[in-house]
């Protein structure tokens, strides 16, 4: 039995390519759901010696995993290892009743649900195809069929989104109640659709949208979410029930963890290793059918270059990082600035130097962290 | 060749005037070149003085005409280079004043007259380009003969490039231009007007013999530097180097001295025999001082010992160029050039850009301070933040400039003369049409880019020429920029009171402009000692963020965070803020910016 805790399974089936997306995806193809989730499991087959059964986290990302064909899906479900933390990302308009009972059926206890955006005219500017009806009613359906930790996918910085818009947004969401949110800033990802066609507007706005990351902090804190990553937040406390909220799955990346994924495009983190299976729904699955890996990337992880990512991973949550862990990775020169500078906390306790983002950090953090890295 | 068949001339004349067309011409009818040998502007061999049409060292040629030795030596045509035409003239017995026919006399070719006339050599007017359908000949020699104090008749009418009336000059040489007058059994001198370096023989040096005769390997001597060698080889151009054995009384050529470096024999000293050596030196000598000085650094701090090794080769072969190490905090390591004036700098960068493929970074170019401090201790300042803070006075240095214009541009040049502290001396009337005005600058208000704001504001009709006229104390200021609190010694400057605080305002605000947002506020000002005249504030970020990273993309985050970081390093640090080296020369390109 192997030592890796964390199991990513990549669904890249969607009905469209929405313009923004530069994720590993395939536009239709049901025919090929079937033989893709029998690739799957022989892939899983193949790597599975890696895993510490029963696992910690689940994750089934896409793509769009709900648009899997259901019989597809939980054939897959069925056959993967339990975790205690079992997540299916879903599109509001792909949740019925039968799909939310089925998910709960096979164990799924936590959804991420790309709601983006409450407000008809900015879901067309991201060629979303839920309508905010859409959302709330995918929620009731995800409610009644029992869960209990749902997260919303918001998208802020939506070309032609006021900050009012933004407010109108948070409002929705945080009227669903969830019990988690991911907020990220539309990123005009070179070379795709959207950044050909909305591009220059976002930069025109880019000054006016600069408050937007902390008017999305202050109203979601305000309204009781931790602000425990970057770009997520939870409940806590009494309004959690006392459970743990964070995404655990997503956690175990923020900490450095072993993972291994299986799919088209998926990448895996195992001693040192990191692996990335090659794009590309044909070859992915014409190779599983031989019972060979399919093609990929090999990249060494180094001590160093751990370090490295341990600090710019563990620099976005809001648990302080053991300095010792990362010590070959801080330019210390910076360190002393920014902690002058009131930007990063370098507390002294029981297990050494340790530091953490201030609040006015976190807003910079990317800049930060460049910084602090020792190159 | 007896003295009396010999004649030495220069040419005077403008750029773009046709000096060089002339002396091609010249070259191709005396037969010292024939048509297929002849390439375009034989005289001037380096690339970059035929792509600015200046020329920048001077060379002699020998050619025969109806039984003569005629000796052309070439001078260099511009503002920074007077001295070394004064002594390139003094190699001549007259010289031939050319004048483009549609153009007139320009304020350069005007001074150059004037250092002919007062060399007391005899000119020759020449109105050139007469087959130009805009040439107006009689205009032109109108204006000549009236400077000359000349019947009009007595200008020759030509055309260097189609060659009419180039015959009728090589005559007039003969007939007009006296022959030179030295004592041959005198002990030998002779005048240095020009040296250059050759890799493998070292300094040449090109001299017109006055008195007496020189012989190869005669052990010669530098009589104001003191310089001893050995005439290695003596030779004349004609225009390819021949090697004579002996340079006699009238005669103009080269003296090879293996002399390592050219600092060691200055233009404008006399060369004597060691055997028989001459009591007195030819009048003239002057020790040239560099009068403009600028920061040179290269862009990327690992071209630092490139840079160096260029600038000692250029050195080689340009005995008016000095330089010093410099530490600048927020540049590295450079060099304090000095030069001797604007045109001497924007040829030496481009040698270095062009000849030797350096990207620099060149600070704002000022002049040679005298400063005397408190305590009475007096230092001559070349460079702004080196300018004592506790001073009694500051002396600059003045040059009467003299400027031509079509007399509708008076006003805009008495504007422009105004705003850069010019007093007045006289205005003249050249003809109906044309003005001469005088007047008196601080040549560091000229170094910036009076000449860009002159040809603009006249449309590119004035003409410009100055001459240094002393030192005199003035209200100056040494203003400081601050970054973050901190001073960036490469933008101080030395300005009169009266402009520190638009020009500290506008520094401070361009800076603001090129230097990115940091992770704090960053103030940007301007300081005249601990009094600030000027402040911006460049505000911190707000926000910078990676929008996300989980398990597929953590390498691809991880390598834009290190590439950030790695740019960073590249980027100059001043007081705690990356100031990229875009923002450093947008700075020191304020001026050319503003004029466009």
């Amino acid at each position: 039995m192997g030592h890796v805790r964390h199991l990513y399974v990549h669904l890249p089936f969607c009905a469209h390519r929405c313009g923004y997306c530069d994720f590993v995806t395939a536009v239709g193809r049901h025919d090929q759901h079937g033989s893709y989730v029998d690739a799957l499991l022989v892939e899983l087959t193949i790597e599975r010696s890696v895993l510490a059964e029963p696992l910690d986290t689940l994750f089934l990302g896409g793509g769009t995993p709900t648009f899997t064909e259901a019989t597809e899906l939980a054939r897959l479900l069925e056959r993967l290892p339990v975790a205690e933390e079992l997540t299916v990302e879903a599109n509001p308009e792909t949740v019925t009743p039968g799909l939310a009972r089925m998910l709960r059926d096979q164990g799924v206890n936590r959804i991420s649900l790309g709601a983006q955006s409450f407000q008809p005219h900015l879901l067309a500017v991201l060629e979303r195809r839920a309508t905010p009806a859409d959302v709330r009613q995918a929620v009731a359906h995800l409610r009644e069929a029992g869960f209990d930790n749902i997260s919303l996918d918001l998208i802020y910085g939506i070309p032609g989104q006021s900050s009012t818009d933004l407010a109108r947004d948070l409002a929705e969401a945080l009227a669903l109640e969830p019990e988690h949110l991911s907020c990220y800033e539309l990123e005009a990802k070179p070379g795709t659709r959207f950044t050909h066609a909305h591009g220059a507007e976002l930069e025109r706005q880019a000054e006016a949208m600069e408050s937007y990351f902390e008017q999305v902090v202050d109203t979601l804190t305000a309204a009781g979410y931790r602000w425990y990553e970057t770009a997520n937040f939870c409940l806590e406390g009494t309004r959690a029930h006392g459970r743990e909220l964070r995404a655990r799955h997503n956690l175990g990346y923020w900490h450095g963890s072993d993972y291994l994924g299986i799919g088209m495009g998926a990448v895996s983190t195992v001693s040192g290793e990191r692996r990335r299976n090659a794009p590309g729904l044909a070859r992915y699955v014409a190779a599983l059918v031989q019972g060979a890996r399919p093609p990929s990337d090999v990249e060494l992880i180094d001590r160093e270059t751990s370090e490295r990512e341990k600090l710019m991973l563990g620099l976005r949550l809001d648990e302080p990082l053991v300095l010792a862990d990362v010590a070959d990775a801080v330019d210390r020169s910076a360190l002393e600035r920014f902690a002058a500078g009131g930007l990063v906390d370098l507390t002294e306790n029981g297990r050494g130097e340790e530091i953490s983002l201030t609040r006015q950090g976190r807003f910079l953090g990317g800049g930060v962290t460049a910084e602090l890295l020792l190159l | 060749m007896e003295q009396d068949r010999i004649r030495n001339f220069a040419i005077i004349a403008h750029i773009d005037h046709g000096k060089s067309t002339l002396a091609d011409r010249v070259l191709e009818l005396t037969g010292a070149l024939t048509q297929r040998e002849m390439r375009e502007q034989v005289l001037d061999t380096m690339e970059l003085e035929r792509e600015r049409g200046i020329t920048i060292k001077a060379q002699a040629v020998r050619v025969r005409w109806r039984g003569h030795e005629l000796n052309l030596i070439d001078t260099p045509g511009h503002v920074d280079f007077t001295y070394e035409v004064s002594r390139s003239l003094q190699a001549c017995e007259g010289a031939l004043l050319v004048v483009d026919a549609a153009q007139g006399i320009e304020a350069q070719t005007l001074a150059n007259a004037y250092l002919a006339i007062d060399g007391h050599l005899e000119i020759v007017p020449v109105v050139n380009k007469i087959d130009l359908p805009q040439a107006d000949p009689a205009g032109a020699s109108r204006e000549l003969g009236e400077l000359l104090g000349e019947a009009p008749d007595r200008v020759l009418r030509i055309s260097a490039k189609t060659g009419e009336g180039v015959p009728e000059v090589l005559d007039a040489i003969i007939e007009r231009i006296p022959a030179p007058t030295g004592d041959p059994d005198a002990p030998a001198r002779a005048l240095i007007f020009d040296s250059s370096y050759d890799q493998y023989r070292g300094v040449v040096a090109f001299v017109r013999v006055v008195d007496g005769s020189f012989e190869t390997r005669e052990p010669l001597r530098a009589m104001a530097q003191g310089t001893a060698f050995e005439a290695e080889e003596l030779g004349v151009l004609s225009p390819a180097h021949e090697p004579v054995s002996s340079l006699g009384a009238g005669e103009v050529g080269y003296v090879i001295t293996g002399l390592k470096d050219v600092s060691r024999l200055r233009v404008g000293d006399t060369l004597t025999s060691r055997r028989r050596p001459a009591a007195e030196p030819l009048p003239g000598y002057q020790d040239v001082k560099p009068m403009v000085f600028a920061g040179i650094f290269p862009t990327d701090s690992d071209d630092y010992p490139e840079l160096r090794d260029a600038l000692e080769r250029l050195k080689l072969n340009d005995g008016s160029l000095s330089y010093e190490p410099e530490t600048s905090q927020a540049l590295g390591f450079g060099f304090r050039c000095g030069f001797l004036g604007l045109l001497h700098m924007e040829i030496v960068r481009e040698r270095l850009e062009r000849e030797f493929d350096l990207d620099l970074l060149i600070t704002a170019p000022t002049v040679a301070y005298r400063a005397t401090t408190r305590t009475g201790e007096a230092v001559e300042v070349h460079n702004p933040a080196e300018m004592p803070r506790e001073l009694e006075q500051v002396e600059e240095p003045y040059v009467k400039a003299s400027v031509i214009v079509p007399k509708d541009y008076v006003g805009a040049v008495m504007e422009l003369a105004n705003e850069r502290r010019g007093s007045f001396d006289h205005l003249e009337y050249l003809s109906e049409e044309r003005v001469l005005l005088s007047y008196e600058l601080p040549l560091g208000e000229i170094v910036l880019d009076f000449y860009d704001q002159l040809k603009s504001r006249t449309r590119g009709y004035a003409s410009f020429d100055y001459d240094l006229a002393g030192f005199k104390p003035g209200e100056l200021a040494r203003v400081d920029i601050l970054v973050g609190g901190e001073q960036v010694d490469a933008l101080s400057l030395i300005i009169h009171r009266d402009f520190a605080y638009d020009r500290g305002r506008q520094l401070v605000e361009r800076l603001r402009q090129e230097i990115p947002r940091q992770m704090f506020d960053v103030p940007v000002q301007a300081a005249i000692g601990s009094r600030v005249i000027a402040r911006e504030t460049i505000k911190a970020r707000r926000k910078d963020v990676l929008a996300k990273c989980y398990g597929g993309d953590i390498t691809r985050k991880r390598k834009l965070l290190e590439k950030q970081k790695k740019g960073k390093k590249r980027m100059k640090q001043v007081g705690g803020v990356e100031v990229p080296q875009e923002a450093f020369l947008a700075v020191l390109n304020l001026d050319s910016e503003r004029k466009r």
